[in-house]
C-alpha cells in the first residue's frame, strides 16, 4: 500500500568519465567542464564535474523504474545544489532514494534524495507520477 | 550582461525538430534505460538547452554562456516524447535578477506537436560573477 511516508528502496548509480562522455554525446551538452580537467580547474572547479542534467536523468531513471516506465512521469523538478565531482580513473556513486509526500486521485508525488560521496547534490527534488500504466 | 529589455520576450524556434529513435536510444543507453518506446523524462533538455543557447547569446541579448552553470530544472510532461515526433518550439525569458554579482535567468521552453503541447520545461541558468 502506497501512502504518505512510504519510502522507496535506494539505488546506487556509478558515474565515471566514460559516462560523462556518453551523456555529452547523447544530450549534445559538450561543455568542457564535464570532460577536460585542466579546463574545469581553470574556471575554479575542483575537478571535472558531472552534468547536473546527468544527475537528474539518472534520478529520472530511478523514478521511471518505480512508476512502471518513463511514460508515467508527469512532472519532475530539481535544484543543482552541489556538483558531482568525477576524478580521473575513478567511479563515484550517485545514491538516489525517495519518499511519497502526497497521494492524489491520479498519482503520487515523491520527494527525491540524491547524494554523491555523502554530499547532497540535488535539492528540492520532486516528481509527480501516475503508477502502473 | 543580459539585456533587461529581453525579459518577457518569447522567441519562436526557427526549425521544426524531429526526434529520431537513435537519439532516444543513445539518451536511454546513457542512463541504463532499456525501454526505448518512449523518451526518458529529461530527454527534452537535448532540444531546449541548445535553443536557449542560441537565443540568450544573440548579440542583442548578450548572456555570457562560457560562465554558465545550471541552477535548477523543471519538466511538465503532458505526454511522453516518441520517435517521429516533430516539434515546433518556443522559448520565453521569464525572469532575470542579479544576486551577489551572479546573473540568474529563468527561461521556459514549450514543445508543440501541431496544436498539442507535449512538454513545458523551465531552466534557471546562472552566470557566475
Amino acid at each position: 500500500m502506497i501512502e504518505v511516508g512510504t519510502t522507496i528502496p535506494s539505488h546506487q548509480f556509478d558515474i565515471d568519465r566514460a559516462l560523462l562522455k556518453q551523456y555529452a554525446d547523447a544530450s549534445g551538452d559538450h561543455n568542457p567542464i564535464h570532460q577536460d580537467e585542466a579546463f574545469a580547474k581553470s574556471v575554479g572547479l575542483p575537478d571535472v564535474i558531472a552534468h547536473g542534467m546527468l544527475t537528474m536523468a539518472l534520478a529520472g531513471k530511478y523514478i521511471s523504474d518505480w512508476a512502471g516506465g518513463p511514460q508515467n512521469v508527469k512532472e519532475f523538478s530539481a535544484r543543482f545544489t552541489k556538483p558531482v565531482i568525477v576524478p580521473a580513473g575513478k567511479s563515484v556513486d550517485l545514491t538516489v532514494s525517495a519518499t511519497v509526500i502526497e497521494v492524489t486521485g491520479t498519482g503520487v508525488r515523491l520527494e527525491i534524495s540524491a547524494t554523491s560521496a555523502g554530499v547532497k547534490v540535488l535539492g528540492m527534488a520532486k516528481a509527480f507520477v501516475e503508477q502502473g500504466n | 550582461m543580459l539585456n533587461p529589455d529581453s525579459v518577457g520576450r518569447t522567441f519562436a524556434g526557427v526549425d521544426v525538430i524531429t526526434v529520431t529513435q537513435e537519439e532516444i536510444n543513445s539518451f536511454a543507453a546513457a542512463i541504463g534505460e532499456k525501454n526505448t518506446s518512449v523518451a526518458p523524462p529529461t530527454f527534452s533538455i537535448r532540444i531546449s538547452l541548445r535553443e536557449f543557447e542560441s537565443i540568450l547569446t544573440k548579440p542583442e541579448i548578450g548572456l555570457d554562456w562560457t560562465r554558465l552553470v545550471h541552477g535548477d530544472q523543471k519538466f511538465e510532461l503532458f505526454r511522453p516524447i516518441v520517435a517521429g515526433d516533430s516539434f515546433t518550439t518556443s522559448a520565453t525569458i521569464e525572469n532575470y535578477k542579479i544576486a551577489a554579482g551572479n546573473e540568474i535567468v529563468t527561461v521556459r521552453s514549450d514543445l508543440f506537436s501541431g496544436a498539442e503541447k507535449v512538454v513545458s520545461s523551465w531552466s534557471t541558468l546562472v552566470v557566475r560573477a
